[in-house]
Order: C-alpha cells, then structure tokens, then sequence
C-alpha cells in the first residue's frame, strides 16, 4: 500500500484553494443581484479561515509536507498572517472603487484570493519547483488585475508591460534555477544547502545561477536596476489594484528572497550580500531622487517603494539572523502605513471623480483636517521621522546592518532617507501651507473610516508596543536560521 | 565529434539569449516579444532536460513539465491582455506604448 503524503501542514493553502473554487462556482452561477458583494465578502471570510488554520497549523515546531516540497516554520506563518491582512483590507478597500468605476465583477476578489494563495505558497516553497508554480500563480493573477479596467487604455498598457517585464523575470529566474539544478544535483532546498556548506565553495555555474535568480527575484520586489515596470504600473493600474500591488506581492516577494537566499544559498553569504548590497544602495538613491520630481501620487508611491525596498535590504545584506528579524519588521510596519496611505488616496475625489495629482491635496488641512493629520502621520512615518513607527523600522535595519560592520551602506541609507525626506514633507507642505484647491469628497464607508483610523492609531502609536511585532519576527527569523 | 552536454547546453544558452535581445532590441511588434518570452523558457526547458538526463535525475524533467504548462497558461494571458489593448488603443506596435512616461 502506497502512504499517502503529509498533507497536514498545507491545509491552510488547501482550504483557500477549494474555497476559491467554490466562489468562482458561486460567482458564475448565482443569479442574485449583487454577485460581487456575496463573493467578496465570503473572500474575505475565507482569508479570515485561513489565517485561523494557518495559526492552528503550525505547532511552533518546523514540518513539511509533500514529499519536501512544502515547508511550514515560524517564518512561514508570520509572513502567511501578513500577507493575508494585506489581501483582506485590499479586497476591502477596493468595494467602492470597482463599484463606481465600472470593474464590479466578481472576479476581482477571487483574482485577489488566487494571487494571495500563490504568495503562501512562495513563502513555503522548500523546493525550487513550488517556488516557481507559487510565483507563478500570484504573477499570473496580478497581470490580470492590472489590466482588469479593461475599457481603459492606462490599465490595459499597465497590464501589458507589466506582463513583458514579469515574464522576463520569470524566464530569467528559471534559466537561474536550471543552472542551479544542473550543477548542484538537486532542486531540494535541504539537498541545496547541504551541497553549499562545503568550505570548497560551488562551482561557478551555480553563482552564475544563483545571480540570475537574484536577478528575476529583484524583478518581482522592484528593486533597481530591475524597477522599470513599477512606475508605470502603479500608475496605470486602478488605484485599488496598485494599494494591493504595493503591499501584499512586495512582502511575498521579499519573504521569497530571504527564504532562497539564508535557506538553500546559506552557506554562500559572501557571495550574494555584494549582491544584495549594490542592490539595496541604486534602490535607496533612485527611491529617494527619482521621486522628488513626481507630481502624481501614485507614481510617488512607486519610487517610495522603490526606496523602501532597498532600506530592507539593507537587513538582509547584513545576512545575519538580527538582518532577517529587521527586515521582517521593516515589512510589518511598511504594510501597515503602505495601506493607510492607499487608503487615503483611494479617498481622494472630487465630485466622485478620482484626482491623483498632489497638488489636489492642497489646503486639505482647511477642507478635511482629520484626513490631513492621517497623511501627515503617514509620510512621516514614511520618511522615518520619531516617533512614528516607520521611524522604528529603519532603526532596526540600520543597527542590524551596523553590528554586521556594514557601515558605509548604514551611511548611504541614513542620507538617502534625508533626501526623501524631501518629498514626504512637500505633501504636507502642499496641504498645510498652499492656498485650498477643490474640497475633496468626505470618505465613502464606514470601513474605509475604520481602515483609516486603525492604520494611522497604529502608525502613530507603534514604537509604544514593539514587542507585538518583534516578538514574533524574533522567532521567526530564528527559524530560518535553524534555531 | 561526439555529441555532448556543452553542446546542449551551449544551444539552449543562445536561444536564450536570443530571447532576450528579442525582448530588448524589438521596436516593432507585442507579438514578436511573446515569441521571445515563449523561446526563453524552451531554451530553460533543453536546459532542464540535459540536466536531468546527465544527472540521471527525474525531477528536471518534471520540472520542465511544469514549466511547459505554466508557459501555456502565461500565453494565454498574456494574448488576452494584448487584445484588451488593441481594442482600446488600435495599435499592437512597441513604440506606441507610452501613453506613462517611463
């Protein structure tokens, strides 16, 4: 009799994706009214199961499951919570939008619920061929998401060359991953990492492989000089598709790297920090420089995260497990002011008709003083000013990065942040000091008010209970190195 | 001359080059850079499999597999997002694409 795999530790990933499949059945057969409303709510629903199993899952001990293919450790889950409280609130968000601009179908939130299931299973890949089909998976549903205005020609340009570059990333993180297989034996992340401990080193053709994955990763985070499509995309994507983009990919993405390169491509650190390095520095300078000229948010936001990304890496170039745990905070914190500011621009309208420029937020303080402090607690946050919580995640990486003697980078980081300082404070300066454009509209929901509301709470009051976030990506990185 | 895993490899290295360029250089048309992305991941396919059978390993083989059905799925989307453009814009051709400065 053949043993049936594990398959306990994937049931979170299972349940979504029957789930999923059940809302598509729903979607497509219900004659109600307000399909998308029933579908979406149930999505949210489902994300809220799986967040439950996910914790009830994991036993605090690391298991995997098919065969190796899967991993669930500590790490695992507290990326799986963060990327499901990011879906959440995106599907959320996104209720009045797709309403008003004419995307009210249901297969908005199970594109959303596809591409979230994709990122659990990156973030649990312990081989390199789930790796490829979770990537793949949250790829494939996001390139749709970003053309889903179909009738719009800056969406459907934002879907296509966000297609182009995304499948040139995938190809040349495939090329990287059959070199790897080719010359070290195995597509195992075990067999991987025991093959690299070796003092010999490895043989060229897995550095070699090992940067074009690095390359194709880099891609998918936005990091320069791989960071083309950002701009564009989170541009022409409608604006709850980009809050989505910019949160939910970017931490699975991120959590992918480090999972690739601590787990499998431990034992050759010296060679992929230079990497990281060079990576983190044009992401830090084309972050902070490349978006003072921005007169549209979004793109704004593009180049912020552009530069936030590479303050993470800076953590991870330390590679040392206080470098993991820094930038797992880093991310916590990037999530929850990220949607805050998505949030507030999603409420940026005037007559119901959407306004992205900055300049439409001037004399905001006059208009809607509440919404003006909610920015302005934001892009300090953003800019790292004390005592905001962005403030606090910057000083984890730069002390992770400092006890790793990466001292000229802890440099670089410190002035470039001066400088997008810069940005961030000329959008309160246009809404506290210029003279008042049009009155924006007052927020549409009860839940925006509410998202609203807890992300600012949060983002102003976080430094005065760290320990609920470092806690658990204390543990978490310390499961990544084996502790 | 015998036939050897350079040699394979070295075929798959140029059709991915190839692919790549196509991506790059391309001024004209969307299609040709499908074409090109569809040629780098055949070319990690002849990879995969020369890997797998000079290893003696099966799993490059599954992988390429995968990468086979992944590729159709990634056609598939991709010809569609191509068609919701034409419909909006008219014009498939490269240069045309910059109504985002970028």
């Amino acid at each position: 009799m053949t043993e049936l795999p594990v398959l306990f530790p994937a049931y979170p990933e299972i349940f979504l994706a029957i789930a999923i499949m059940a809302l598509m059945m729903i979607g497509a057969y219900s004659k109600a009214e307000n399909t998308l409303g029933a579908v979406s709510a149930l999505t949210q629903v489902s994300f809220v199961v799986t967040a439950g199993l996910v914790l009830f899952v994991v036993g605090g001990a690391t298991q995997l499951a098919m065969n190796d293919l899967f991993i669930v450790d500590q790490f695992a889950v507290y990326m799986k919570l963060l990327i499901l409280l990011a879906s959440l609130l995106a599907v959320t968000m996104s209720n009045g939008f797709i309403r008003r601009e004419g995307m009210a179908k249901f297969e908005y939130p199970i594109l959303i619920a596809f591409a979230t299931l994709g990122m659990m299973m990156m973030v649990s890949a312990n081989d390199l061929m789930s790796l490829y089909i979770g990537l793949e998976l949250q790829s494939l549903s996001l390139y749709v998401m970003a053309a889903f205005q179909r009738d719009n020609s800056r969406s459907t340009e934002a879907g296509l060359k966000y297609f182009v570059l995304g499948a040139l990333s995938s190809g040349m993180l495939l090329y990287g991953m059959s070199m790897v297989y080719g010359f070290a034996g195995s597509t195992q992340f075990n067999a991987l990492a025991n093959a690299f401990t070796a003092d010999t080193g490895a043989h060229m053709g897995v550095i070699v492989g090992l940067i074009f994955m690095v390359a194709g990763l880099a891609f998918k985070i936005s990091a320069v000089p791989f960071h083309m499509w950002t701009p564009d995309v989170y541009e022409g994507a409608p604006t709850p598709v980009t809050a989505f983009f910019a949160v939910a990919p970017k931490v699975a993405a991120m959590a992918l790297l480090i999972r690739v390169l601590v787990g499998p491509f431990g034992g050759l650190v010296a060679e992929w920090s230079q990497v990281i390095v060079v990576l983190s520095i044009l992401s830090m300078f084309i972050g902070s420089f490349a978006a003072i000229a921005q007169s549209n948010i979004k793109r704004l936001m593009a180049y912020s995260s552009i530069g936030h990304i590479g303050f993470a890496l800076i953590g991870l170039a330390a590679g040392t497990e206080g470098g993991v745990e820094a930038v797992l905070i880093y991310l916590a914190i990037y999530l929850v002011m990220n949607i805050g500011t998505f949030a507030c621009i999603l409420n940026m309208k005037v007559g119901g008709r959407m306004v992205e420029n900055i300049s439409d937020l001037a004399g905001l303080s006059k208009n809607n003083p509440v919404m003006a402090m909610l920015i302005m607690v934001f892009m300090f946050s953003m800019a790292g000013i004390p005592p905001m919580a962005g403030f606090m995640s910057k000083l984890f990486v730069f002390k992770a990065a400092i006890d790793a003697g990466l001292i000229a980078l802890t440099v670089i980081g410190a002035v470039t942040s001066v400088v997008s300082a810069f940005y961030y404070l000329r959008v309160i300066k246009v809404m506290y000091f210029d003279d008042p454009a049009e009155k924006l509209d007052s927020v549409e929901s009860g839940a925006m008010k509410l998202i609203l509301a807890v992300t600012g709470i949060v983002t102003a009051t976080m430094i005065f209970y760290m320990p609920v976030v470092t806690d658990p990506a204390i543990k978490a990185a310390s499961s990544l190195f084996g502790g | 001359m015998e036939i050897g895993i350079a040699h394979y490899l070295s075929v798959a290295g140029i059709l991915f080059t190839l692919g790549l360029f196509g991506i790059f250089l391309n001024r004209k048309n969307v299609i040709i850079i499908l074409m090109s992305v569809e040629l780098m991941l055949l070319a990690v396919n002849i990879n995969l499999v020369t890997f797998s059978t000079h290893l003696q390993d099966l799993s490059g083989q599954i992988f390429s597999i995968f990468v086979l059905t992944v590729a159709a799925a990634e056609a598939a989307i991709g010809l569609a997002i191509l068609v919701v453009y034409y419909r909006n814009r008219a014009t498939i051709a490269v240069d045309d694409i910059h109504t985002m400065k970028g």
